[in-house]
């Protein structure tokens, strides 16, 4: 499983050069392959994500949809201790250390979020964010069909997300499969409200999620503090 | 005796707006947005999800202190010195109807959310001040709205940052790309078609 999800997720990240055309913007110099992955996207958050979401939020409890986003939240957790130490962000370590030790013990394996409850802020760096905390640039813009928005750097890091995430160490096939299924179909509410307004407040669809997308990565590599925009 | 109390009326009138014009821009996005979520808490009409009405709430409580020109000349960028006044005139207005829209959407989307406010941290006679909040939800994280406000006769938002996201910066993307296709005026009219969409 580990290896097809990387193997794709490769294909996704080599292939899409592919279908560039020269011209654009120096942010997404692949724009005309990625609208046409944009294209296909659309009907699949119509007719997959919406329909799940719907079916999903309806017989599944909000108590145990909680747990589910718990249970990936800790895993990111745990994935920011590494990042916050790649950044020497000591105090941020600090607190995602504690907060992983709680919720995985007293947690049910991160299932309750007491650490949150207690006022421990999460860290919530990744590896795209070390990427740009080192100064390697962002690299073309990518959009992935029912991966939604990412950059060859946060791309990257995404992927090493995945190869390492501890479910992959779930020794039984089915149990790890169900664990898989629920994390994904947890995602699709919120990409369908996201979706929602976008709807409402974009003239080109497109061009609003590239802009937020980079806007709020930005934010992220920076700590909330992001250099000025260049007015033109 | 009754000139004494219609004189007592003007002033206390003109005290309370002179108030208004004072209150910090710390103390004005809490008391709007404290207003406004009460509103969509309690009103019934909010509650069954009546758009008209919340759009009269966004119209009455929300904008007036929206400072539209500004934030409009700022999504527009280079482009707004090459708008003729009516243009001008017309992008203010449907960029308002369009930001109406998104916004009344968005409230009707809350539920249960609460609101801090972080400490103002600037100088007491500065012009240009950013308010920070928080919107806080159950069992996830919070996120950062700020607000980017200026002083003229009274202070008013001229952007919006949602989580790093800012509208200005976001819709200069979308306005530059719909000029270069088709100009000011194709501008005018992708924004005139968003704003009559039934969605």
């Amino acid at each position: 499983m580990r290896k097809t999800l990387a193997l794709v997720a490769l294909a996704a990240v080599c292939v899409l050069p592919g279908c560039a055309t020269t011209g654009g913007r120096a942010d997404d110099p692949f724009e005309a392959g990625n609208r046409v992955m944009f294209q296909i996207n659309e009907p699949l958050v119509e007719y997959v994500a919406k329909p799940v979401a719907e079916v999903y939020t309806t017989i599944v409890p909000s108590f145990m949809r909680t747990a589910v986003t718990n249970y990936v939240n800790n895993i990111d957790d745990l994935f920011s201790i590494v990042n916050d130490a790649l950044q020497g962000k000591w105090d941020k370590m600090g607190n995602d250390m504690g907060r992983v030790m709680i919720n995985t013990g007293f947690g049910f394996g991160g299932l309750i979020d007491i650490a949150s409850e207690a006022g421990i802020p999460r860290g919530m760096e990744d590896f795209g964010q070390t990427f740009g905390y080192w100064g390697i640039p962002q690299g073309p813009y990518l959009f992935i069909p029912l991966w939604g928005p990412t950059t060859v750097r946060d791309g990257t890091g995404s992927i090493l997300r995945l190869l390492w995430s501890p479910t992959n160490e779930i020794p039984n096939v089915a149990a790890r499969n169900v664990v898989y299924g629920l994390v994904t179909v947890n995602e699709t509410p919120g990409v369908v409200d996201a979706w929602k307004l976008v709807d409402q407040a974009a003239l080109d669809r497109y061009t609003f999620v590239r802009r937020a997308y980079l806007q709020r990565r930005e934010y992220l590599v920076h700590d909330g503090k992001p250099p000025p925009e260049k007015d033109e | 005796m009754k000139l004494l109390r219609n004189l007592a009326g003007v002033v206390f009138a003109f005290v309370a707006v002179s108030a208004m014009a004072q209150e910090a821009p710390d103390a004005l996005v809490k008391r709007v947005s404290q207003e406004v979520l009460g509103i969509i808490k309690s009103d019934p009409k909010v509650q069954a999800g009546d758009q008209a009405r919340i759009r009269e709430v966004v119209e009455t409580k929300l904008l007036p202190y929206f400072d539209f020109e500004r934030l409009t000349a700022l999504a527009m960028g280079r482009n707004w010195r090459q708008a003729s006044p009516e243009q001008q005139k017309q992008l203010v207005d449907q960029f308002r109807a369009l930001l109406v829209r998104t916004y009344s959407g968005a409230l009707t989307q809350y539920r249960d959310q609460t609101m801090d406010y972080k400490p103002l941290r600037a100088d007491a006679n500065a012009t240009e001040v950013t308010v920070r909040t928080e919107v806080v939800r159950q069992g996830q994280a919070p996120v950062p709205i700020d607000y980017s406000m200026a002083k003229g006769s009274g202070w008013k938002v001229y952007d919006v940052i949602v989580g790093g996201v800012s509208l200005v910066t976001n819709y200069r993307d979308e306005f530059n790309e719909q000029i270069k296709s088709g100009g000011i005026d194709g501008l005018i009219k992708t924004l005139q078609a968003k704003n009559q969409s039934p969605k």
